[in-house]
Order: structure tokens, then sequence, then C-alpha cells
């Protein structure tokens, strides 16, 4: 049974944890001198107490309290083996309770790969912090020295003489540490504490860095784990908050009668925010679907052809430009150039198309409000339902359940806003969820964008100049959490103006380039408040954009150069671990060197192997494609990914490895399938077969992951780094296997034929 | 409104609905069996997915009264950790869910598909599982899992 779910306390026991009705249940901790001074139930949740991390319970039982989440990726077992190692118990000994407000500190949620980079450090300092409170405490009772006594399985024990011992179950178990630790005043990914122990050094882990098994398994696979799609109370509404199918609109009329053959179904509104709600979801849905609105147009075709897209990005104005890095002379460089190389490359808005549409429950009452979300980030949800309803914060409690994925701010996020503003309106709990459309159609997109590179090379070959510029609708054109009601469709419906905020990005990599400028541009928004186009994070934020350009452009100043893309990325990058995953990655999968594509021409299936290769915020990663064009029907089969991947130490290699497996095929859906299409007015991608996503057939036949372990480095992230390198191996195995160049996403059979009959 | 009874996981029900409202609602509204999952609502993704006889079929688009008098059995029913069916023993071994949320719609379909055709090749099993979805994808480790649990199966 999940921890987690134990920890779903009843309201009043939720008042308690949160410091509202302080009752002093628990005997004092008896914990040293110093400590047995304190008495008291359990501290405030502030990252202060070392309680807020850790806790030893009757039986020795350790709970981590993490302010982050795990969506799949094994930061459950990876946080345990962590507080496992610091503290001398079994791995199996640590729960790690995730995501409750009420329980945990804002540590940011799940975020830009931070799980373990960031999320995992004050849990390491706290347990060993624990750990050392805990030897005192058995070095007063045993009366020997703190030096003399080791700790194994939970049991603090004299070295010399083993019966003298005492359990962490008996030095504190049930009861709190009342300590505080030095906290950093950072709230979310940055958020740290400052102990008087001294973490373990790598050498001395005894779990971090082997396999464990994931806890969540069986509970997934026998379905005895609540989703948040299964959360359910007494006298609870079932929801279906109406959205125009055109964008740009406000509600002129809602016909109350269409719906009053739906026994039991009603209308909530406030303002442009529609829904109907009912005892049974069945009614909720029928009545949603057969509900009439008059709508008020605000704006004549707010989206250009789609078609035009790329053009439209091209021509529009910049609203900012931020040179990110900017070395040498680039000008001068083009000016004394034997040739320059030029491309463009174009991706398309992408969407989340989380496997289920969004969903909340929430339960607004007078002395308090509960949401139940599967948002990745619920202690924002905390702060973002607490603006909208006008309560201050502490009076909110958000617990993150399981949801249906989540590769960013997806609609998970707009879906606890409008739960909380629906049990406001009904006075009732109400659960929300959309339908297939609100999860696709009207989830915020990965930003569409165009990305311009040059190069300035001399006579002999060498890059003397080297320019890449991306412009595109900003990645946070609604923020990446919804701490702000502004940035939630809930929100802007009922008429709060939106906050955008402009940022995009640069290539991360390590190119020697001894003139060089790395920039972007942000473009306005196609709307300016509740677009179905409205951008923000999906996995690896303008990450695989990004490097599908830049990484086709390197490969296409290898070929201009006559050299072999892997020994081209190897004569620039000079950063040794760097390097060394570009090696490991052309070595496992048996690259063959050639300086020009191989490009066969004869037989129906075309074959061929491409190289991508980048950083992300202290990772390093390369990935060889090897794929299969079929001329004929233009589908393209990436058939093999061999990825060599760095981030320091590792804490659990088969986690690792899945992950990044998840990451690749993803990565592949995203390179050959994925465009959010629409018209004049509207998204017209509602469901699965207008918004196709990679199925098994299109499965890679084998994926090959080789880990570079480096325990001496501080762990980076895992989350996001291999997506980032597929779309640009792929699109450069394609030009091996062809001679062609596709610099347009995705990679489709109609675009493959294109080029393929162009050339 | 209609009394519709059949038997789902083993147990014999009645529920009392509209007849064209899909079985997914009455299993998990009427019935409290949170397990097949709202995905789409379309057929188009597998996450509601049960058997009916023996069959995998979408529940989100299964009208109530096409199940009157039959056998549904969910991914409940199929197995529990103390007696798991093989797919889901080769589901933990293979760590295949991340999000999990799809998962009703592989491991039933594949469920059907081994009991007919135990030794089928990859091919086929890519051929039987099409039309399914997962976000996460975990395509590779969902063939690791199913050539398992042939393994057992066979």
């Amino acid at each position: 049974m999940n921890a987690r779910i134990d920890l779903l306390l009843s309201r009043r026991e939720f008042l308690k944890a949160s410091g509202a009705l302080i009752v002093s249940a628990a005997g004092p901790a008896f914990i040293g001198e110093a400590l047995a001074q304190t008495a008291g139930g359990k501290p405030p949740l502030v990252p202060t107490e070392l309680d807020s991390w850790v806790a030893i319970l009757p039986d020795g039982r350790v709970t981590a309290f993490f302010g982050k989440m795990d969506m799949g990726q094994s930061l459950d077992i990876a946080i345990a083996q962590i507080v496992a190692d610091e503290l001398d118990v079994d791995v199996d000994k640590v729960d790690v309770v995730m995501g409750d407000t009420a329980l945990t500190c804002n540590q940011g949620g799940a975020s830009g790969s931070t799980g373990i980079q960031s999320g995992a450090r004050p849990l390491r300092s706290a347990a060993a912090e624990a750990r050392r409170l805990l030897v005192q405490s058995a070095s007063h009772k045993l009366g020997l020295p703190a030096e003399q006594l080791r700790v194994d399985g939970g049991v603090v024990s004299a070295a010399s003489d083993p019966s003298k011992k005492a359990s962490y179950a008996e030095l504190i178990g049930g009861r709190h540490f009342h300590h505080q630790v030095e906290w950093n005043k950072q709230i979310g990914n940055a958020m740290d504490i400052k102990v008087q122990a001294s973490p373990k050094s790598p050498s001395e882990y005894r779990v971090v860095g082997k396999s464990f098994t994931r806890r969540d398994l069986p509970g997934k696979v026998y379905r005895t784990d609540k989703y948040v799609t299964d959360i359910s109370l007494p006298k609870m509404l079932h929801a279906r908050v109406i959205r125009c199918s055109r964008a740009a609109c406000t509600v002129a009329g809602v016909d109350e009668s269409s719906i009053k053959k739906v026994k039991g179904a009603r209308v909530v509104r406030e303002r442009d925010f529609v829904a109907v709600v009912a005892d049974h979801e069945w009614d909720a849905v029928r009545a949603s679907r057969m509900l009439k609105i008059s709508w008020n147009e605000i704006k004549k075709d707010p989206f250009p052809p789609m078609a035009e897209i790329y053009d439209h990005i091209r021509k529009a104005p910049v609203l900012k430009r931020e040179d990110s890095v900017k070395k040498g002379d680039v000008d001068g460089a083009f000016k004394t150039a034997a040739r320059i190389v030029e491309a463009e490359y174009e991706w398309p808005f992408q969407s989340h198309a989380s496997m289920g549409p969004g969903c909340s429950v929430a339960d607004v009452r007078a002395d308090g409000v509960t949401v139940w979300t599967g948002s990745q980030k619920p202690h924002f949800v905390q702060t973002g339902v607490a603006r909208l309803l006008g309560v201050p914060p502490e009076k909110v409690r958000a617990i993150w359940v399981a949801g249906p994925g989540s590769y960013g701010r997806n609609d998970a996020g707009d879906a606890a806003l409008d739960a909380a503003l629906l049990s406001k309106l009904t006075g009732r709990p109400v659960r929300v969820q959309g339908m297939r459309s609100d999860g696709i159609a009207w989830d915020p997109k990965g930003p569409a964008s165009v990305h311009r590179g040059r190069a300035a090379l001399d006579a002999s070959g060498k890059v003397i100049g080297y320019e890449f510029i991306s412009k595109g609708f900003s990645r946070r054109n609604i923020d990446t959490n919804e701490s702000d009601p502004r940035d939630s469709l809930a929100g802007m419906s009922i008429g709060l103006a939106p906050k955008p905020s402009i940022d995009f990005g640069v290539p991360a990599e390590a190119y020697g380039f001894d003139n060089k400028l790395l920039a972007w541009e942000v473009i306005p928004p196609l709307l300016d408040a509740s677009s179905p186009l409205r951008s923000s994070h999906l996995r690896d934020p303008v990450g695989p954009q990004i490097q599908f350009g830049s990484e086709q452009f390197i490969d296409e100043l290898a070929a201009a150069a006559g050299e072999d893309p892997v020994a081209f990325r190897l004569k620039y990058v000079s950063a040794p671990r760097d390097a060394a995953v570009i090696k490991a990655a052309a070595e496992k999968a048996g690259w063959q060197p050639r300086p020009a594509p191989r490009a066969a021409r004869s037989g129906d299936i075309l074959s061929g192997r491409g190289i991508a290769y980048a950083q992300r915020n202290g990772t390093l990663v390369a990935a060889v494609a090897e794929i299969e064009v079929e001329r004929k029907s233009g589908r393209i089969w990436g058939k093999k990914f061999t990825v060599a991947h760095d981030c320091g130490l590792i804490i659990n290699p088969e986690g690792l490895r899945y992950t990044i497996e998840g990451n690749v095929v993803q990565g592949l859906s995203r390179t050959l399938f994925e465009e959010v299409r629409f018209d004049r007015e509207k998204v017209t991608s509602i469901d699965w077969l207008s918004y196709p996503i990679l199925e098994i057939r299109d499965a890679p036949e084998a994926i090959e992951v080789v880990l570079i372990n480096h325990p001496e480095i501080a762990p980076s992230g895992a989350g996001e780094p291999s997506i980032r390198v597929i779309p640009a191996a792929v699109a450069n195995a394609f030009f091996d296997a062809t001679g062609v160049r596709l610099r347009r996403a995705p990679l489709t059979p109609e675009r493959v034929k294109a080029a393929l009959a162009r050339a | 409104m209609a009394s519709i009874k059949f038997a789902v996981d083993g147990k014999t029900v009645t529920v009392n609905a509209d007849p064209n409202m899909p079985l997914l609602y009455a299993l998990r509204n009427d019935l409290k069996m949170s397990n097949p999952h709202f995905g789409c609502g379309l057929a188009q993704c597998g996450a509601c997915t049960v058997h009916l006889e023996g069959e995998p079929i979408r529940s989100c688009v299964m009208p109530l009264s096409a199940v009157a008098g039959k056998k549904v059995t969910t991914l409940q029913g199929l197995g529990t950790p103390e007696k798991p069916h093989p797919l889901q023993a080769a589901y933990v071994e293979e760590q295949v869910p991340q999000c999990g949320y799809c998962i009703n719609g592989w491991i039933m379909t594949a469920a059907a598909f081994l009991k007919k055709k135990p030794k089928a090749s990859d091919a086929e099993i890519r051929e039987a599982l099409a039309g399914l979805k997962c976000r996460c994808a975990t395509h590779a480790a969902i063939m690791r899992a199913v050539k398992r649990a042939q393994t057992q199966m066979a």
C-alpha cells in the first residue's frame, strides 16, 4: 500500500498538521539532554525544522518528506536510497511522502529534471543530521562516546560490543526531533538546508548506485492504488467545464433549458467560465454535450493559416532578444569567410496530450480548502487556489495524487483551479475532468519556432564563425505553474488579465568555435488570453526544437567540411565529459565513419545512422539513431537508438535506464508524428486521430543505454536531457540514408515523400 | 433508465442507469470500480479496456445495454498480487509503467491475444497492440514484458 494514500488525513488531522490547531499529543522526545527539554507534537511545517524532512516512526521505519514527486521515473525509490544510506537503514524501511502541502515543504514539485539534482539535497542533509542526533542520543543512553558507536539497520551499537545497543525506534520512534536546521530561504527548486552533520562521501554509499525496484509498480499493475481520477468524496458533484471550440470567444448567453432533460444536472457560470455539474458523472458528460451556449467572437481569425505559421514567426516583431552566448567577432569572421553555410529549421506547436484529460477534486469549505490534484506542482496549486478564492494559502491543502502522466505544465494545472472555483460556486465537493479535446486542443502547448543557423568556414573547412538564433513563441506565455490564477483558463475566463513571461533558450553545447553567437527572439502570442495555443513548458522545454535545429546544423557543417559527423563534433568539443558521451554512444553503436552520407538510392528501404549530442544543466547526453526509410510510403522507422548519458553520480541505474528509454521513444513520437493542427479560428487537433502519437508499431526494436557514472560529481538531472537529442539524431540519420535534409518537424511520410521527390 | 444485470470479475451486479450510458461509467461510478480509466471516450487509446466474454473491448463506448447478461473482467479481475496474471507479474518485473494510466489497455489486450496466440512473433504482438497509447512511451519495456509473459504462458 502506498504511504501517500495512508496519509490522506482527515480534515481535523489536517488542521493539526498544518498548525491551525496545535495539540500536544506526543510526549517529549528523549534524544539527548538538550532535545529532551522540548516537548510538544510535530512542529509547524517549515524548512527550518528537521521534523519537516524526516521522521522515525514507533516501529523504526523512516518517513522522508519530499516536496517534489515521482511521476513514474523512479524518484521515490531514489530518494529512499539516499535517505537510507545517510541514516544507515534498509531501503525498504524508508517511505517517501510526496507532494502534499500539509506534509512537505515547497521544493518546487516536478520541475526541470531537478528531482535528484536539487530535490534530494535537503533530504540527504536532513537524513545525515537525523543520524548525527540519533547517535548522540545513543551515546548518552549507552554512556559511550559517539566515535565508538556504529549504525546498522537503524540500530546504534558499540563497535566493540554489539550487545550494547539502542534502536532508532527506542531512541525517538514516534516522537519528534524539534531540531533547527539552517534554511537558505529559497522556495521551490532551490530550497536547501545546512546542517551540522556531514553527509557521507560516495565511497561510503551502500545502496546509492545500486538498482532497486520501484515501489509504485504493484499498486499500478494490480490497480490497488488510487489515481487523482479515483478520488471520491461524499456529496461530490461531477463537473465538465465547457470550452468553446473556437478560440477568442466570450459567452453571450447560456440556454439552461437545453439540459433540462438531464435530471439533476445544472449550469454553473461565472462570467465566461461555464460548467455543468451533476451527481452522476455520465449526467455531467451528457449535459455538457447538450448545453446550448451562444458565443461572442471577440477577434476574427485569431490565428494565421497553419501553412503560414513559420512565415508568421519569421515576420513577427521581436518582443525581446537575448544574446545568451557571444564570443569573439562573429561579423568579422563572416567577412573573411571562404564559404558560408546557412539553414533554417522549423518546429510546430506540440501538445502534452496526456494519457487522460486533466482531473482534480476540490472541497471548498468555510474552514479550509482541500484540492486533490495531478498537477506536478501541488504547492503552487495551493497558492493559485488561495489567490483564486481569496483565502490565505495556509487554509488550502493541495494533495498530489498520481494522475495520467505529467510532462510539464499540462491541463492538470487548469483542472485544479476549475475544481476549486466550482466547489466554491456550488458549495459542494467537485470532481472535474476534461474530455479528450480539453487535453489536446486546450492544454498549454510547447511553442512553435524557427531556428536559423549560419556558419563561416575558412578555405580549409574550419569553422571560424558560428551563429544560431531561435525565434518563436515564448516558452512561458503562461507560467510553468499555476500559482497565479491569471495563468489558468479558469482565471482568464473570469476576467483576470494574463501575465505572459518572455523566455526561450539557446543550444546547450560545448563547441569551441572562436567566434560564436547563440541568441533567441520571442514574438507576441497569437492571442492575449484564453488561447488554446498559449505556450508553456512541455518536457524539456524548448530543448527538442532548439537541438533539432542546432544538432542538424552541426551535421550540415560536417558535411560541408567533408568530415564524419562524430569526428567533426570531437574536433570542436574539448570538454572531456562532453567528448566522452559522444565517443561512448558512437562506440557502442558501432559507428562507421564516413565523410558524406551513405545516400543509397536503390531499393525501397534506405537505412542510415545519425548522431546528436547536447548538455542540459550539468548532464551530458549523446544519441545515435539508426533508422529505416521506406521510400514508397515515406515512413521512417527509428529502429535502434544508442544513448550515452552522464548525469554525475548515478543513484539507481535501472530506474535511470527506463527513464532514458521513455525519453527516447517520447522524443521519437514528437519527431515523427506530433503537430498541433489549427485553422484560422480554432485548434483542430482534438483527439488521437487529429493528434497522432507514436504507437507500438513504430517503437524502436532496441534501445541501448550507456550509463557513465561519476560518483565524485554531484548528480544532475535525467528526467529530460535525453529527449532533446532524439529529433536531430533521427533527422541526421535520414540525411545519411538519403542525402536529403528534413528541416521541418515532424518528419511525416508526406514530407519524406515530397523531399525525396525533390531530391 | 433500465435495470441491467451482468457479471464483473465473477460477481453478479445490477446497475440502474441509462442503457445508452457507456459501461465505463457504470464500472467507475455505479460500481465504484475505478480501475478502467477514462482516456479519450472515443475508443482511440485503450485506457478503459475490459474483457467482455474474454474479448477486449473499449468500455468508454460500449453501451451498458450491450453487456446485459454477460461477463465483464477488469484488470483487477485478471489477477491479484497473490495470484497475478503472467502479464501483471511481467509488468512489475520489467518495471513497465511510468504513470501507469494506460495499462488496462495494454495488459487486457495482450492477455486476450496471448491466450489465442501464445507463440506470436514480435511483429504479430505489435500488430495486436495497434491503436493503444502510452504517453510515457514505455513501449520498449512493454515489448519486453509481453515477451516475458509469453514464456510463462506458453
